[in-house]
Order: C-alpha cells, then structure tokens, then sequence
C-alpha cells in the first residue's frame, strides 16, 4: 500500500463511518479539485454510487468554468445535486472585513440549506494543511445550533472513533480529507484520472491554487501547466496555498471569525 | 497549517517513498513544546517566506518580545492565553523521514486534546523543563503514552540555558524520568539537553552543550521507527456496513489486520457462522484480483447469504478472535464524572457498539501520582483497571495480541468519555467458533404468503405496563387468525417464563431481553408468519434494535394509553407493589419509559374498544404492505 492507497482508505472508512451513522447527510460540493476528489472517495466507499445529495451552497460568483463543471459532471456522476443559494450581503454582518463579508454568505446559505433539508450531518472538503484553524479541527466536528463551531470544547477523537451524536437539532460537520495535502490531492487526481476545472492550470504565467468567488479569489503565478507540473511546483514554492484568497488576509483572525461562526 | 509548504506526501512525481512517522510532542504547560516546534519547523526549513517576519512584525505590533511558540499557537484565543488549547499537526522533513509533527496541549484541563493526538503517534518527545524538572504532567504523560502503546518516547531537557547548560542538572532530570518511563516497560530512545529558544541540541550540538555526546532532536526524530505493519497478524476486518446497491450484498469494512483474497474461506464472530469470500468488489474497476492488506477499506461478497451486522468480525477459520461478553480493560477517564462500579455504559470496539455495566474497578491511579488513590471509581483525567459484563456478545482480542482490535472507547451521553486497551477476554463457553451453517426453510416465503394471504412481519406493541399490549395482541391474533392468516404470540412475560428465564432487570439484561424476543420474531416473520409481540420495551435503543433485526418486516405499535389509566387498571397490581417499594425496576413509575419516535401507528387504549383498536392494526398493516387487500394470483407470479 503506497501513501495514496493509505490516504483513500481512510477517506472511505470516514465515508462509511458518516453514512452508517448519521440519519441525513449531504456532501458539500464547492466544484474545487478536493470536492472533486471528495465525491470520487464516496464513490469508491460506496462502489460507483454517492447515496446522498450533493450540495452546492452558490454564491452565484463563482467562475462560468466552475458552473459549466458543475451542470456537466453532475449529470454523468449522476448525483442528486442540490444548488442552494446565498442570502445578499446586506444580510451579513457588517463589521467583517469586505472579502470575509463577501465569503460569510457562504456560511448563511449553508445554514437555510441545514434549515430546509434537516440534515445531520455535512460532508465537508477541508484540509489540515490549508489554513491554521483548520488544523485544529476534528474529524466528525459537532457544530451548534447557529453552526457555530466551539474549538475550545472539542470532543476527544481517537482511534478512529468519532462521535457521531449530534447535539438536538445541530449537525456534525464530517471532514473525509482532512489529513490529506495539496501535494496529495494534486497526485491522487492524476493516478485516478479525476476531471478538474482548467483554471488551475497555468495560463499567461498565472493559475489558480485555490477557486472560491471570482471577486476575492486571485491567481498566483506560475507556470504549471500539467498536474505533473504543478506537483513540481509545490515541492519547491513556500507561498501558502491560499495567498490568493482575499480573505484570509485582511486582518489576523478574519478567517478564524468566519470558521467559528461556521464557515467552512 | 499554512506554513506547511514542504509537501510530506511520498507521492512525487519521480515515486520516491520517504518513511512516514506520526509523532506527538507532550509535557508539562510551560515546558516549551510549541517552542521547540517552532525551532523545529525554522531548522529544517520548513516555514514559508514571509511567516517569521510576519509574526516578528505582530509581536512588535504588540509590544511583546517574539516567541517561537507564536507559529504555532496560531489561534486568536492562544494567543490571548499563551496556551496552545489543541492538538495541530505540522508537517516537516528530515534527512531520511517526513515527519507529521501533533502538536498537544500540556494543559490538565486538555488532556483530552493530548490523547486525541497522541493516539495517532509513533514516537513521542516528552518536553521537561530543567529548573522545573518532572512535574505531575510530566508523569501523567509518560503513563499515557505507555498506555496509548507508543513506545519510541524521546526525553528533551529543555531551557538548559536557565541552569546554565549543567551536566549534573541534566543527569538528574535524565535519571528521575528514566526511571519512571522503565518502571512502566518504556525506555527512552535519547534523552537530549536543549535550549529551544536558542537552539542548541535541536538540530545542532552547541558548544554549550559540549558535554553531551548523544543525537540532537532532529537526529532522534531520523531515527524513529514507522508504525509497524500489521499485515504479518491473524485477519481482522470489523464489518462497517452491509451494502445493497444493486444485486451484490456487500460486506464492507476496513482490514485492520492479516489479509485475504477471493476464495477463503471465513468466520463471522461472534455468531461463528462460515462462509467463503466469493469475491472483492470495488470501483471502478470490479471485482479485484490479489490479495488485499491491512489499512485497505474493501467490500467482499459471499458465497452464501448469512445474516451479518455492523460490528461482526470477520477472520479467518482457525484463528478468529474470541467470543465473549465479559472483558477486562485498563483505560483513561476523561468525563467530569467519575466512573464508578455499576455505571452502564456503551462500548465501542471498532463499529461493534454494546451496552455495557462496569462489574468491578480493580484498580483507579491519578497518573500524576502514581498512586492508586481508590478503588471505587476514576476520576477525570485518572486512568484504571476495570472489569465489563457486555449486554451482547463480541468478538475482540486482547491488546497484546492485536493493537487495532483490542482497544475500545466509550461513550457516555454520545460522546466519548474514555477509551483503553482490552488486557484478556473472558472466552466464555464458545472460545472456538463453532461451524454454524444456518439451514434455510423448504418452503419459499412466497408459498406461505400464498395461503396465509399476508407476508411475514414483526408487530410490536410496546408501552407501558397495563397500557393494553395483551389484550390487543390477543384481539389481533383472534382476528388474522380467522381471517386465515397465521399469527403467533410473543408475549414479554411469557417468554420470560421459559426462553428468557435466565435475565434479570438490569438495563444490559433487559436489552438481552429484546434482542431475543426480536431475533424469535423475525425467525417467525422470514417464515410467513406474523410475530405479534407485547412487551414494555421502554428503551428506543433497545427498539431500534429490534427494528434493525427485523429490518422491513418491523412494525411499531405505541399503545400510548395515558400513564393515570394504566395505573389505575393495574391488572396485575404491579403498580401498587412498586409504590409500595416492593418492586424494583419497575417500569412506569419514575421516567424510564421512552416515547416511540417514529412508531408506525399508536393507539390509545383509553379512548376507544378493543375492535375499534384492532381494526386500525388491520389497516394499517394493510396500507404497510403486510395484508393483501385483494386474494393476489401468487401463482401467476412465480
């Protein structure tokens, strides 16, 4: 078993793990190249199929490529695909820096989606090494009732074995690649032939490492034009996966504000 | 984190593999973890541009002095506190190894922060502090890491600068923790004198620290060992979930030991039922040829159809693991209320869950001490001996024979309240699994269906005692019976009389209870008839449990006759003896009785007659697809 099979097979014991033991879950599908992994790990769990919806929390800003991604491979992996949208940004608080703003109406959208299907569990594609708050997360990760994640009571989580009890009326966020890396991601996209969206490849010396809203998201340069190319590219580059992302750079805890209230 | 830049994963584009070693740094608040991990990740270059100055630059911002510890510590609230409140990994490399570095908080008030990542280790470096020395924590510690089972435990003397880089100073420390660590079947694999701050003896041996002729930490962290592989132990792969998709029934689970291919020939534990693994299905590309290991999370198919569960063990014939519902396990406590003798629990070894009661504490030791402070419950943050009775059977190994499944958690409320490693299994009566071939009925059910005019199905009545379950099961039974079908009484108390004879009252017996009343019924049910069953029943777990035996056939009734009518009916005069005290257990009085959730139909037997009743029954199992309304040409069909 190399280092991929290891990552895949923990990803389908936490698969199998969320679906055996929740009543309603959902997977979140943000269109980006670890969803996209995301959702080919529940088909490998679940021999081809994904047995719960897939959910797309739209801020309707995202990228033409990432729509026509989404309308296309929706329909060929066959998920039951639902697109829900975000409250206006009126509706969010005023005193978050403007592209965090911009991004909590992610965090609003996803809490009508809770609200409308009742779901008790969401399958989320986070990773330990995106971001420092999200180091800190658990596997099966209990959120309250605003969605609200409390990361000083966190449940203990060993062995493997997670708490799969949600408090009355709140939801468990369930995190299958959380112990995977960019690097891991790019090179088990490759081994599977998973499709991605091109942006992430090099054009005119730039790409995206990481695709969220057109308006908060930048490219950073680069010439990687394949995936092999990129795998090279992240064994030599020290800037951080998510320069591009606007919001995490605002201000110190503008990103830890945003994931403690429940952004993802 | 974001600094992580060095991508850890093996997965190169040339496919070169680097060992993977997981381990946790732990000790004492204060002691200097997250600095020495701050100088770590900045000696093996391992931080992104940009990130020291930026902290550099914050620190100035704040008037402080800058820290090492400031890398990591990268939440708000750590920052504030100067603690680091929970586990974080890092990831790093060194000359031969990556190294996943998990990161625990030395707080008491976090030890379940600590064992959450030091469950995942390899190795471990305990941090002390050289003016301070062993402290509580230190020990508390160095016994949860024995008892988490990682062994390679490197010892870092840190803020030698503080004692003036002093050999003596260093001998002792060194002397003390050694000690305790042997005392415990745990040798250190170096212990090494450092300044964190400085850096001397992290990745360089400083002439401060000229005396010592040891490794450096990094050097000590190149020289651990990755998890040892558990292919070479006995198969073990606990069933996650059993798959219907399509027209496979698949087995699906992870082998958390051994390993298997098509063709061999298999026990499931703890029934002991024997069957041979037809296939190895996957996606996708299906089926899968070759041998698969430990670590994989696969789906086999059988060449027969056997009844299996969620938590069964499947292994190979010869060398499956033991039945048993009593185990002996030494764990750590982790919930704000002691654990006492007595307390009812849920065990969860793998994705077997059991009801559990805690027979005896054998032992309750405060790991800081070392003392064995009482033999009556452990406290928080204590860890002990104790000895379990199981309210169902399971298959487990002790730890000694196989890490992966001789361990358990358990939970208290839906959360996690402690876990630890199972040191014998009582094997019980059935310690070789013995070769069941269930024998399948000569009539298909569809024959029955076709004369009884119904299918098979699990009726349950439940509620509370004197609510009406008898009368109504009668009524009903009188009722299909005439029209005829073929119903069959299981009455709770009859059943007691012979069958169950041997349960008490006790919350593990009473879900033994209703795990046999339910495994009679659905026998009866896959057999065409319809198993009419009245019994209290008033845990929903135990319930939810019927229901999953019975699966589609189950039917739940709530006879919901107000809790004032019962008592005053009292046919029986239960409800006087236990006001009187006379009767212990006795459901009705108190609040023990759960509510159904989701009950198929529920009835009030105050309301109306006992026809009118059974009419509703009737209809309702006609509109749930039990009755036929119409006589159906079965034959037509086959």
């Amino acid at each position: 078993m190399d280092h991929l099979d290891q990552l895949e097979a923990q990803s389908i014991y936490i698969f199998r793990e969320a679906f055996g033991r929740l009543k309603k879950i959902a997977l979140l599908w943000s269109l980006g190249k670890d969803s996209n992994v995301m959702i080919w790990l529940a088909r490998k769990a679940f021999f081809g199929r994904l047995p719960f919806p897939a959910l797309h929390v739209d801020t309707g800003k995202k990228f033409p490529e990432m729509y026509r991604f989404r309308d296309h491979y929706g329909k060929e992996w066959e998920l039951d695909l639902r697109v829900e949208p975000c409250p206006p940004i009126d509706a969010v608080d005023p005193t978050l820096p403007p592209a965090a703003r911009s991004a909590a109406r992610k965090t609003e959208g996803l809490k009508m989606a809770l609200g409308k299907f009742g779901f008790d569990g969401l399958i989320a594609g986070i990773r330990r090494d995106e971001e420092a708050t999200r180091a800190k997360e658990r596997v099966f990760s209990p959120r309250g009732l605003e969605g609200n994640w409390d990361v000083r009571d966190q449940p203990p989580e060993f062995w493997d074995h997670f708490n799969a009890s949600p408090p009355q009326g709140a939801h468990l966020r369930i995190h299958p690649i959380l112990h995977w890396t960019e690097a891991d991601i790019w090179a088990y996209t490759k081994r599977e032939n998973i499709p991605i969206i091109p942006l992430y490849l090099a054009k005119d010396g730039k790409r995206y490492r990481s695709l969220g809203d057109q308006d908060i998201t930048n490219p950073v340069a680069s010439t990687a034009s394949t995936i092999d190319e990129i795998l090279v590219e992240l064994e030599q580059t020290k800037v951080p996966e998510r320069a591009g992302r606007a919001l995490d750079h605002e201000t110190e805890d503008a990103f830890e504000r945003l994931r403690v209230a429940g952004y993802l | 984190m974001n600094m992580i830049v060095t991508p850890a994963s093996p997965a190169t584009p040339n496919g070169t593999t680097r060992p993977q070693v997981r381990i946790v740094i732990v000790g004492h608040v204060d002691h200097g973890k997250s600095t020495l991990v701050g100088r770590l990740l900045h000696e093996t270059g391992s931080l992104p541009d940009g990130k020291l100055e930026m902290l550099k630059a914050v620190s100035a911002r704040r008037g402080m002095p800058f820290e090492w510890s400031f890398l990591l510590d990268a939440l708000q609230t750590e920052r504030d506190q100067g603690i680091t409140i929970d586990t974080t990994q890092i990831r790093f490399r060194t000359n031969s190894r990556d190294i996943v570095l998990i990161d625990a908080p030395g707080h008491a008030e976090f030890l379940r922060n600590m064992i959450t990542g030091a469950s995942q280790a390899d190795g471990a470096v305990l941090i002390i502090d050289a003016l301070e020395g062993v402290r509580d924590q230190t020990r508390r510690h160095g016994y949860l890491l024995h008892l988490l089972g990682v062994k390679q435990v490197a010892i870092v003397v840190n803020k030698m600068d503080r004692v003036d880089f002093s050999a003596d100073r260093f001998k002792e420390i060194s002397d003390e923790i050694s000690a305790h660590l042997q005392g415990l079947g745990v040798t250190p694999t170096a212990v090494i004198p450092i300044s964190a701050r400085d850096g001397d003896g992290v990745a360089e041996r400083t002439d401060r620290v000229g005396w010592y002729k040891g490794p450096t930490v990094v050097e000590a962290l190149d020289r651990l060992e990755p998890a040892r592989p558990l292919e070479a132990l006995a198969l073990r792969l606990p069933v996650q979930a059993i798959y219907k998709f399509d027209d496979r029934r698949i087995v699906a689970g992870r082998i958390e030991s051994g390993s298997l291919i098509a063709g061999d020939e298999i026990v499931i534990m703890p029934a002991g039922k024997i069957a041979r693994i037809k296939t190895v299905e996957s996606w996708p590309v299906t089926p899968v040829a070759g041998r698969q290991g430990a670590g994989r999370s696969v789906g086999i198919t059988l060449d027969r159809e056997l009844f299996i569960e969620r938590g069964d063990i499947v292994a190979h014939v010869g060398s499956a693991p033991s039945e048993t519902r009593r185990l002996r396990a030494r764990i750590f406590w982790l919930h704000d209320k002691p654990l006492a003798k007595g307390d009812q629990l849920l065990v969860r070894c793998g994705p077997k869950e059991s009801r559990a009661t805690v027979v005896a504490i054998e032992k309750a030791v405060d790991p800081g001490e070392l003392s064995s402070v009482e033999n009556k419950a452990i406290s928080r943050n204590h860890v002990g001996e104790i000895d379990i009775s199981l309210s169902s059977p399971i298959a487990a190994d002790p730890y000694t024979e196989n890490p992966r499944t001789g361990r358990l958690v358990i939970e208290v409320s839906g959360r996690i309240a402690g876990g630890g490693l199972v040191l014998s299994v009582d094997a019980g009566q059935r310690a070789v699994p013995v070769d069941i071939v269930p024998v399948e009925s000569a009539l298909r059910p569809d024959e029955r269906s076709a004369r009884y005019r119904h299918n098979g199905a699990v009726v349950w009545l439940t509620g509370l005692p004197a609510s009406g379950k008898s009368t109504l099961a009668k009524a009903l039974e009188r009722r299909l019976f005439t029209n005829g079908g073929s119903p069959i009484l299981l009455d709770g108390d009859t059943l007691r009389a012979g069958l169950n004879n041997d349960l008490g009252f006790s919350a593990a017996d009473r879900s033994e209870n209703i795990r046999r009343l339910a495994e009679v019924a659905t026998h009866l049910a896959r057999n065409g008839h319809i198993a009419i069953v009245a019994a209290v029943s008033p845990a929903r777990e135990d319930r939810a449990t019927a229901r999953r035996i019975a699966d589609t056939a189950f039917r739940e009734i709530h006879v919901a006759t107000p809790a004032e009518v019962c008592e005053d009916r009292d046919p029986k005069g239960h409800y006087k003896k236990a006001r009187a005290g006379a009767l212990a257990s006795f459901t009705g009085i108190g609040n023990d009785y759960e509510r159904p959730e989701a009950a198929e139909l529920v009835i009030d037997t105050s309301a109306r007659t006992v026809a009118d009743a059974a009419d509703e029954i009737e209809r309702m199992l006609k509109t749930t697809g039990v009755l036929f309304d119409e006589l159906v040409d079965l034959a037509a069909n086959i």
